[in-house]
């Protein structure tokens, strides 16, 4: 009898925890349903679009999607990275610069030489942004101009050049040809860094930090501390965005790409909230997906591309009223 | 002990800092001052009555920029559209040059352009709640996309800037006073005493400070967000009037380059983009600061990375010894 009534208390407890599961993931499935629906509209429009155009769609997105990761782990913890392109551009060219007419085996520790660099830039940042108390968003503006000017530095035009290996693991799909390596190479990347992370003390300071930085710190958190780890992964993921776009294009650009305020369309997209505390780094993932597939799409119906700029534009703006309304409507029950 | 006595004993104990902390203006100034001082030794003979007035020339579009992030900030707001709304003014402008309505129609249509953009901004903010950011940030991409559907869909008749625009942004009198300042200083008259004198300016540190306190007192917050984005984009508009004349250009990203320059001058003049807190005399001199110390870097000769790396270090530093200095306690 007891043990009956365990079992349907277990079954239960599963239920709610599967509900309150998708409860907590109901943006980011309602985004990834409405990128299949987007997907299937584009094979309508375009039924020539096939898994070419979506190994060309991987690639494309992944420098901007690992930007928009970098930016979702700031903004989770209560802040904002407007760096993340000249850290990406300085990235860029300096792993391009140092693996030019070098071994394979010595560009896998440029890889990893670029990986470090880009968690001392991050952790750069988020250390002036706790020991000056200025503001998030002037500091990193500041220091855009500094690793944009540093980027100049290493490399003044654009050049250099990627070993072949990387852009093997970018190119071409896996297995299946409609699943590009790109992608998987993409999610590994960030499951591998994200995961371990998201589930540790510091993964739990940062959300804390983010909802709510009083509380964090009577609680015993290092808001601090967290702050500034926060800033060094998202200098991480931005060093491989650099390193992703080198792959990608074969050579290191000084100049930085529109990555910086794309990526915060895009974490807004992907149900972070800007306020802090709330939100994972995958839906800013799909978000970026959908963003570029949106500019795909507009291109097979043979709009105007300044309008398709337009279009992002107001799609960016309908997805935070749409988002703030729920807000507003949930305050007020 | 009286009042008095009690109060001039504090403030001797704050010494220096308790007057920068009264008059945070002091410092900059002084900032300013030294920058002047620095390139007249670094190059001597430079400061003359023509170089300041080309330092004020350049200066005065960034200056009306940088007042348009003073008064969003203020609000706790931020307006990153404003360099696309520039650009598009100047442009739209220099298109309708042969048009039947010359200059004047080219400046109203682009004035009414950039008010219709700053409605949907205010109401964005104002009444669906969007951060400021996205939101402005969403309608520079719109501005940007229509302005350059303006470029393809309308007759090329020979765009060029305006002879009168060009006078205005870059003529001077007497090789000295540049002609702009007939614009820009009425302009910061009506900021200035707009914010300390007039309700709507109170209402602008009201919403900023205490958003809820002033909903209480029975302001309308959307109805002062809504203005406020108007006024900002049409500051925008007019500062790219006065862009496309100083640099006699008029293309889709003529004044993106100021958007962030922008921000930091608000900042450096300590106006918080928390809210609530600053004012428009410190921009003005933020604006100057940034001038001058562009204007040093390139008379160090310094190449374009090296000065965009000290550019920021800079920035960085000013703001962090400006919250030092003036923060309470």
């Amino acid at each position: 009898m007891s043990a009956a009534a365990e079992v349907v208390g277990t079954g239960t407890r599963r239920r709610d925890d599967a509900l309150a599961w998708l409860r907590r993931n109901a943006w980011t499935i309602g985004l990834v349903g409405f990128l299949f629906v987007l997907f299937a509209f584009t094979r309508v429009i375009q039924p020539r679009y096939n898994a070419a155009g979506v190994q060309g769609l991987a690639i494309s997105v992944l420098p901007l999607a690992l930007a928009a990761v970098a930016q979702a782990v700031v903004i989770i913890s209560g802040g904002i990275d407007l760096s993340i392109g000249s850290m990406m551009a300085l990235t860029s060219v300096v792993s391009a610069t140092l693996m030019d007419g070098r071994s394979d085996e010595f560009a896998i520790a440029v890889v990893f030489g670029v990986l470090v660099l880009g968690l001392a830039l991050g952790a750069v940042n988020g250390a002036l942004v706790v020991l000056t108390r200025v503001p998030d968003i002037v500091v990193t503006l500041a220091m855009l101009f500094v690793w944009a000017g540093a980027a100049l530095l290493v490399r003044s035009s654009p050049g250099g050049s990627a070993a072949q290996w990387m852009r093997d693991l970018v190119l071409g799909s896996l297995l299946v040809d409609v699943i590009p390596k790109a992608t998987v190479v993409l999610l590994l990347v960030v499951a591998v860094v994200w995961i371990p992370f998201g589930r540790s003390r510091l993964g739990l300071s940062l959300y804390a930090v983010g909802s709510n930085q009083l509380a964090a710190f009577r609680s015993g958190v290092s808001v601090g501390w967290t702050k500034v780890m926060g800033y060094a992964l998202a200098g991480l993921f931005a060093a491989l965005g650099g390193i992703a776009l080198t792959a990608s294009t074969g050579i290191g650009t000084p100049v930085p790409g529109p990555y910086t305020l794309l990526s915060v369309a895009a974490v807004v997209l992907g149900g972070v909230s800007l306020a802090g505390g709330r939100g994972g780094v995958f839906g800013p993932i799909i978000g970026v997906f959908v963003l570029q597939l949106i500019r795909t799409d507009m291109t097979f119906l043979r709009i105007n591309t300044n309008l398709a700029v337009v279009t992002q534009g107001v799609i960016l703006i309908a997805v935070v009223m749409v988002g703030s309304l729920i807000e507003i409507r949930r305050a007020r029950r | 002990m009286s009042v008095e006595a009690r109060m001039s004993r504090l403030r001797e104990r704050g010494g220096i800092r308790g007057l920068f902390r009264d008059q945070p203006l002091i410092p900059l100034i002084l900032l300013l001052l030294v920058l002047v001082v620095v390139i007249q030794v670094v190059r001597p003979g430079i400061v003359t009555p023509s170089w300041l007035g080309v330092i004020l020339r350049a200066s005065v579009p960034l200056a009306i920029i940088a007042g348009c992030q003073t008064l969003t900030m203020l609000t706790g707001g931020i307006d990153l559209s404003v360099g696309a709304v520039a650009s598009m003014a100047g442009f739209v402008t220099a298109t309708m040059v042969n048009s039947p309505g010359g200059v004047a129609q080219g400046i109203a249509i682009s004035l009414v352009a950039a008010a219709l953009a700053g409605v949907v901004t205010g109401i964005g903010v104002g009444v669906f709640r969007v951060h400021p950011l996205i939101m402005t940030l969403g309608m520079s991409f719109v501005v940007l996309g229509l302005a350059n559907v303006w470029q393809l869909t309308t007759v090329q008749t020979g765009s060029g800037v305006p002879a009168s625009l060009r006078s205005v942004g870059s003529g001077t009198i007497g090789g000295i006073v540049p002609m702009s300042l007939f614009v820009y200083v009425p302009f910061a008259l009506l900021i200035l005493v707009g914010l300390r004198r007039t309700g709507y300016g109170r209402l602008l540190y009201a919403v900023g400070d205490n958003p809820v306190a002033a909903r209480l007192s029975g302001v309308r917050s959307w109805q002062v967000l809504v203005v406020l984005y108007v006024i900002s984009a049409v500051f925008a508009a007019i500062a790219g009037l006065l862009v496309s004349g100083l640099t006699n250009t008029a293309s889709v990203s003529l004044a993106d380059s100021y958007v962030l320059p922008s921000v930091a001058a608000a900042v450096i003049g300590g106006t918080s983009i928390l809210g609530g807190r600053g004012g428009y005399g410190g921009t003005i001199i933020g604006a100057l600061i940034l001038t001058v110390l562009t204007a040093l870097l390139t008379v160090l000769g310094l190449h374009e990375p090296p000065r965009q790396i000290l550019f920021g270090a800079i920035i960085v530093g000013v703001a962090a010894a400006y919250t030092r200095v003036t923060a309470e306690s």
